[in-house]
């Protein structure tokens, strides 16, 4: 067994509103640079819809994840080894801005310059990469609440293997339905952009689990953009190098947490470190797809297991990192209580950004089902929900429902509970059978009640404490650090010589 | 200003000169400013004229360099395999046939950057220096080509020894103060072109990523790397 420290995340599905109020924090502390412009380190995305860049999830165009090449060995679907090197010069599987969107501006100078006209002057968008005038025709969130859309909604990967009916059911006139899927990098225990990085430039940190892209190193070969699944690096067309979500590792460093998770809103993200066998990686990535959500959550180890603290102990994570681990929210939500997936595990890299599939709406594709006392199956409008389940297998369960079931139906029968509880219109008996039948107790969903509604800064984020100020020591000399004022290096960022 | 002083500046004291700008400005480029090393490529903004231009112009430069590489190393090899007259045709007809690869290629990306204006913002005057200079080298290597054909066996014998006698730091110009005009300019530009290297985008040609095929899938950095591993 090797243990290692991984700063994980939940992101709590049925909480969010769809705000961009994360994506906005981000886009203002990171991105908001010349040849960043375009790049949404964290976005939100309306399900169903085709998301950022557009069909991310379509593996067949854009070839981004793990493959099993047939001998039990897992390869790069995009530019393995063997297919870097006649491809280096054009990576075929390279997505283009086209796929994303052009940023653009307002020419807001033309309202203050224009000749004198018998028109009021307007602001023309104009592109901000040549200046010329464009004709807008996507942005980072064009699906935004578009359920029911034949352009955006009904061409979501995640539809595979619907049936017709359920494919109405998502779009029907006044009853249609789409929830929000907000995303960043997921900071995978198998990144897929590390292992496909010709320059060596990507790598993880040992201590957190951070995935970062060195650019003093970078290349602008591109293969970490097609490589990753979730389109979560981003090629900076001005430098000529790539760049990701950073966790906000300054602000961890520092006790804070992430941006985008301090700034949100409907208070959905969740924050805190779980452990893991490192050894077992490969064995789990290649596991056959209806066993890699128990195949990962078998690699995290339980910190409050005297072997695991022992052994943990043994391979240099800290006192303080451990006593994290064992207040780790997410180490709950994924472990205890098995309410979070990892999003399209069956890309095998092992993300570990959990989220909470939502219940919402809570009404049923049948006409009369609000809350139903009388019903020998308690669960119907979970299986038969507006969001067919084979919707949300696709994206939480690698197309196989036990997992999402599992969680949904906790989180009916933690609401029935908290209802027979404090509002007293279902009673103690039936709240009791459906918590037994959704493998709950009274106990454990009264914690979830808490930790999803009524949870403090505190309870959401649990930062590890980080010990920047001793690997600072073990890098450079401190004097030579002092003066490259934090940056780690003198200069800025621009292209070429 | 005679002939005689004009070849010892070109075919000495330039040679010399780039030479020393080359390795003395890559590695000071590396040192410090490593971050602008990159191949800055834009395939990003713009996708398909991107493989009909680069893909050609790439594969041809790098079999063509590769030809001048071995005859400079391994003169004598060359000169016995070429001393069959097929195994001759074939080494030039090939050697043809990639430089105008390279030709379409490099003239596919000039006609790229600058007919997109996305991509023109990312050009910078470098670039077309760069590009102007490698178009006019192509060109005329292309024309040494047609017009005095066996180029393999004279670069051979004539080329390589005084390219080998600047290496050892004792110049020899009899071997091509007596060459035609267009191998001369073929020979002052390839060196005009070593000398500017560092200073353009070519240097993403030194950090050719060698280890990749090797290394093992996973990259982790520590702080603090714990003791028993």
């Amino acid at each position: 067994m090797n243990i290692r420290s991984q700063v994980s995340m939940v992101f709590h599905l049925d909480k969010c509103i769809g705000c961009h109020t994360c994506s906005i924090a981000c886009k203002n502390v990171w991105t908001d640079r010349k040849g960043a412009e375009y790049m949404w380190w964290n976005n939100v995305e309306t399900k169903p819809g085709t998301g950022y860049p557009t069909k991310w999830e379509d593996q067949e165009k854009y070839k981004g994840g793990w493959e099993s090449n047939g001998n039990g060995k897992l390869d790069i679907k995009s530019t393995s080894k063997a297919r870097i090197v006649p491809n280096i010069f054009h990576n075929p599987h390279m997505p283009s801005m086209d796929d994303y969107y052009e940023p653009w501006t307002y020419d807001y100078q033309n309202l203050f310059n224009a000749k004198e006209g018998p028109d009021q002057p307007t602001a023309e968008p104009i592109s901000m990469i040549d200046g010329e005038k464009i004709d807008v025709q996507a942005g980072p969130n064009w699906d935004d609440d578009l359920g029911g859309s034949p352009i955006y909604a009904e061409n979501d990967p995640n539809l595979e293997g619907l049936t017709e009916q359920q494919r109405l059911q998502l779009s029907s006139v006044e009853r249609l339905v789409f929830f929000y899927l907000p995303r960043i990098c997921n900071h995978c225990l198998n990144p897929c952009c590390v292992a496909s990085c010709p320059s060596g430039a990507l790598y993880k940190r040992g201590e957190d689990g951070i995935v970062l892209i060195d650019q003093q190193k970078c290349r602008a070969w591109r293969s970490c953009v097609a490589a990753c699944p979730y389109k979560k690096t981003y090629f900076n067309w001005f430098t000529g190098k790539s760049e990701k979500c950073i966790l906000c590792f300054p602000r961890l460093e520092t006790g804070q947490a992430p941006a985008c998770f301090h700034s949100c809103v409907g208070r959905i993200r969740y924050l805190g470190v779980l452990l893991y066998d490192a050894d077992r990686l490969e064995e789990v990535a290649k596991l056959p797809d209806d066993q890699l959500v128990e195949g990962q959550r078998s690699l995290i180890l339980d910190p409050h297991d005297s072997a695991v603290i022992a052994q943990a102990k043994k391979d240099g994570i800290s006192d303080g990192v451990i006593e994290s681990a064992q207040k780790s929210p997410v180490y709950r939500f994924v472990m205890e209580w098995k309410i979070a997936l990892p999003p399209h595990v069956e890309y095998r890299t092992l993300p570990m950004l959990f989220y909470v599939p939502p219940m919402s709406p809570v009404q049923a594709s049948k006409p009369e089902d609000t809350i139903h006392h009388e019903t020998e199956d308690l669960f119907h409008d979970i299986d038969s929900s507006r969001v067919p389940m084979k919707f949300l297998a696709n994206l939480f369960g690698a197309g196989h429902e036990g997992g999402v079931r599992y969680a949904l139906a906790k989180q009916k029968a933690v609401r029935w509970h908290r209802r027979a509880e404090t509002v007293g219109d279902i009673s103690r008996d039936l709240a009791d059978r459906i918590l037994h039948e959704a493998n709950c107790t009274r106990e454990e969903a009264d914690e979830i009640h808490k930790l999803t509604s009524l949870c403090t800064f505190e309870d959401r984020f649990v930062i590890p404490p980080m010990h920047r100020e001793q690997a600072i020591e073990m890098m450079k000399e401190p004097h030579e650090h002092r003066e490259e004022t934090g940056f780690g290096f003198v200069g800025g960022p621009r292209r070429g010589l | 200003m005679n002939s005689h002083f004009l070849d010892q500046f070109l075919f000495v004291a330039l040679p010399y000169v780039c030479l020393f700008t080359f390795f003395l400005m890559t590695i000071y480029r590396y040192r410090m400013q490593t971050f602008s090393y990159s191949s800055l490529s834009s395939q990003f903004i713009e996708n398909k004229q991107h493989f009909w231009a680069v893909v050609p112009f790439h594969y041809g430069i790098l079999v063509v360099t590769a030809g001048h590489l071995i005859a400079f190393l391994i003169p004598r090899t060359v000169l016995a395999w070429s001393s069959h007259p097929l195994r001759l045709y074939v080494l030039e007809i090939s050697a043809l046939i990639f430089g105008i690869l390279t030709l379409i290629g490099l003239v596919g990306v000039v006609v790229r950057r600058f007919s997109n204006t996305k991509i023109r913002k990312v050009t910078t005057v470098t670039d077309w220096i760069l590009f102007g200079m490698l178009l006019v080298q192509t060109i005329s290597g292309i024309g040494v080509a047609i017009f005095y054909p066996w180029g393999s066996s004279w670069f051979a014998t004539n080329l390589s020894p005084y390219l080998w006698s600047i290496f050892k730091l004792n110049p020899e110009i009899a071997y091509v103060a007596a060459m035609p005009h267009l191998v001369k300019l073929h020979i002052v530009l390839a060196f005009l072109t070593i000398g500017f290297f560092p200073f353009t985008r070519l240097v993403h040609l030194l950090v050719v990523p060698n280890p990749y095929l090797w290394r093992k899938p996973q990259v982790v950095r520590w702080y603090r790397r714990p003791k028993q591993m």
